[in-house]
């Protein structure tokens, strides 16, 4: 283990470059862009063993992955924003032929308006792809859900692709201390990939075939499945990591004081840091706060959440999405785990961040100020009219 | 390999491979319903040079006694061999 000053973008590069990927195929895009270039320069100095493939679209960036992984491959890909939105066609490929593909995704805005800055809308809009998705606070955990990311989406009962979402600048352009683990401490814990759906000499296999009406329905159940069985693999991959690497995760949450906490804020990625922050003042001011980070939105943890929130008065939601004409999607999702589970508490719905916009201190107090009045709805903040 | 059927259909859940891939040389259903004309070998005039058979897109022409056969449960009719034929040993015959 070493400790290094790292970008989100340079930290997950050495997780890739760790987890030994075999194949890499890539279009730049901002803020993505340095991820790549630290791989593609890993790959010449040979400090990783891999074909680094230019490739002319995100597109044919996933297209080229998936190639990769059906001849038996560890295939690594990222992108953002457009690129992600490019490369949507092939997202539902990756996932429904099963190839356990890990891609990064720095958080971006979408057009129109251009804007380059951080939000989810582009991850959250394909929330339906098929991937899992995990949201990473920070460098450390950015570099560590690349090792268990592979490990996770390889799993034989998992066999899914693997989106590892960083906000855009905010986490992919910062620079913290992370501590690096040796190749050696890497190789103990990643397992050499083995896949069924691949293109071999010796045990020919028809590949990405039709099932028309009689059996898609069973292929769409079994990728569901699989997406349901990486919560066990997280579980063993964290507990593995920890055994190896001594750093410890929650799964698909991360609870903050919310045991007995009357006002949840529920909320995902590198604005979590912050909101901790703002519970721990609040507690501080004899206030009841507590925080429910989502670490993962596919598998999504209806449970976690229920169980999180059982006794809370009250919870908010903030995200860095919309979908345009109902709410957050993120609260949609929410609101279902609690309706599931019979818990009907006020929940508001906090829409922050958009573009890059930064969410205060100051805005997430007065969420919990609003919640534990029974405040509930949809919320744009800062927007500076009538609707906020 | 030509493509044929064999006798592998799915029945139940566990049927299903888990990942969109099986072993090779597997079809489970005829796929021929489009075709509205059918080409036909006139064994006489074919010498089985094998230009129908490379260029068949379906790759549903196979080899018989030195000669060509069709599998009509695969073949769309498209016509492409009827074209390759120089010997004109292929026509095309409206399915009714």
């Amino acid at each position: 283990m070493a400790k290094k000053f790292l970008s989100g973008n340079e930290a997950f590069a050495e997780g890739v470059r760790l987890a030994k990927a075999q194949v890499i195929s890539a279009y730049p895009i901002t803020p993505q862009t340095i991820v790549v270039e630290c791989l593609s320069e890993m790959v010449e100095n040979g400090s990783l063993n891999a074909e680094f493939i230019h490739v002319e679209s995100e597109h044919s960036a996933l297209s080229c992955a998936m190639g990769a992984s059906s001849v038996g491959a560890r295939a690594f890909t990222a992108t953002s924003s457009q690129g992600l939105l490019y490369m949507a066609e092939c997202l539902t490929y990756a996932s429904g032929g099963r190839f356990p593909i890990l891609m990064m995704n720095a958080n971006r805005s979408t057009a129109l308006p251009w804007n380059i800055y951080g939000d989810q809308r582009d991850s959250v809009s394909l929330l339906d792809s098929g991937w899992i998705q995990a949201y990473a606070e920070n460098a450390q955990e950015a570099l560590d859900l690349a090792l268990m990311g592979y490990y996770i989406a390889e799993k034989k009962d998992v066999s899914t692709p693997f989106m590892a979402n960083l906000d855009g600048f905010i986490l992919t352009h910062t620079y913290e201390v992370v501590d690096v683990p040796t190749a050696e401490q890497a190789d103990g814990f990643l397992p050499s990939l083995e896949t069924e759906n691949k293109l071999d000499f010796e045990h020919p296999r028809n590949l990405g075939f039709t099932a028309g009406p009689d059996y898609n329905t069973q292929f769409k159940y079994k990728e569901h499945i699989g997406l349901l069985n990486a919560k066990k693999a997280i579980t063993e991959a964290e507990a593995r990591f920890a055994e190896i690497f001594g750093r410890r995760y929650t799964g698909l949450t991360e609870s903050y004081r919310t045991e007995d906490a009357e006002n949840i804020l529920i909320t995902l990625g590198s604005i979590s840091g912050l909101a901790r922050e703002v519970v721990d003042r609040l507690r501080d001011g004899g206030k009841k706060a507590g925080l429910l980070r989502l670490r993962y939105l596919r598998p999504f943890p209806n449970e976690e959440i229920a169980s999180a929130v059982r006794n809370a008065k009250a919870i908010a939601v903030l995200e860095k999405d919309i979908s345009f004409g109902n709410e957050g999607t993120v609260y949609t999702n929410v609101a279902s785990a609690l309706h599931k589970a019979n818990i009907n508490i006020p929940a508001a719905n906090y829409i922050g961040g958009l573009g890059g916009r930064n969410i205060s201190a100051e805005d997430i107090e007065n969420m919990f100020a609003d919640i534990s009045e029974g405040h509930n709805g949809l919320h744009f903040i800062g927007i500076g009219g009538d609707g906020n | 390999m030509k493509p044929y059927l064999r006798e592998h259909f799915p029945k139940k859940l566990s049927d299903i491979p888990d990942t969109p891939s099986y072993d090779a040389g597997y079809l489970v259903t005829k796929n021929a319903g489009w075709r509205n004309a059918r080409p036909v070998i006139d064994a006489d005039k074919c010498v089985g040079c094998l230009q129908c058979y490379l260029h068949c897109p379906d790759g549903v022409i196979y080899r018989t006694a030195g000669k060509v056969a069709i599998d009509y449960d695969f073949c769309k009719g498209c016509g492409i061999c009827k074209k390759m034929c120089r010997l004109g040993a292929i026509g095309m015959e409206a399915e009714t």
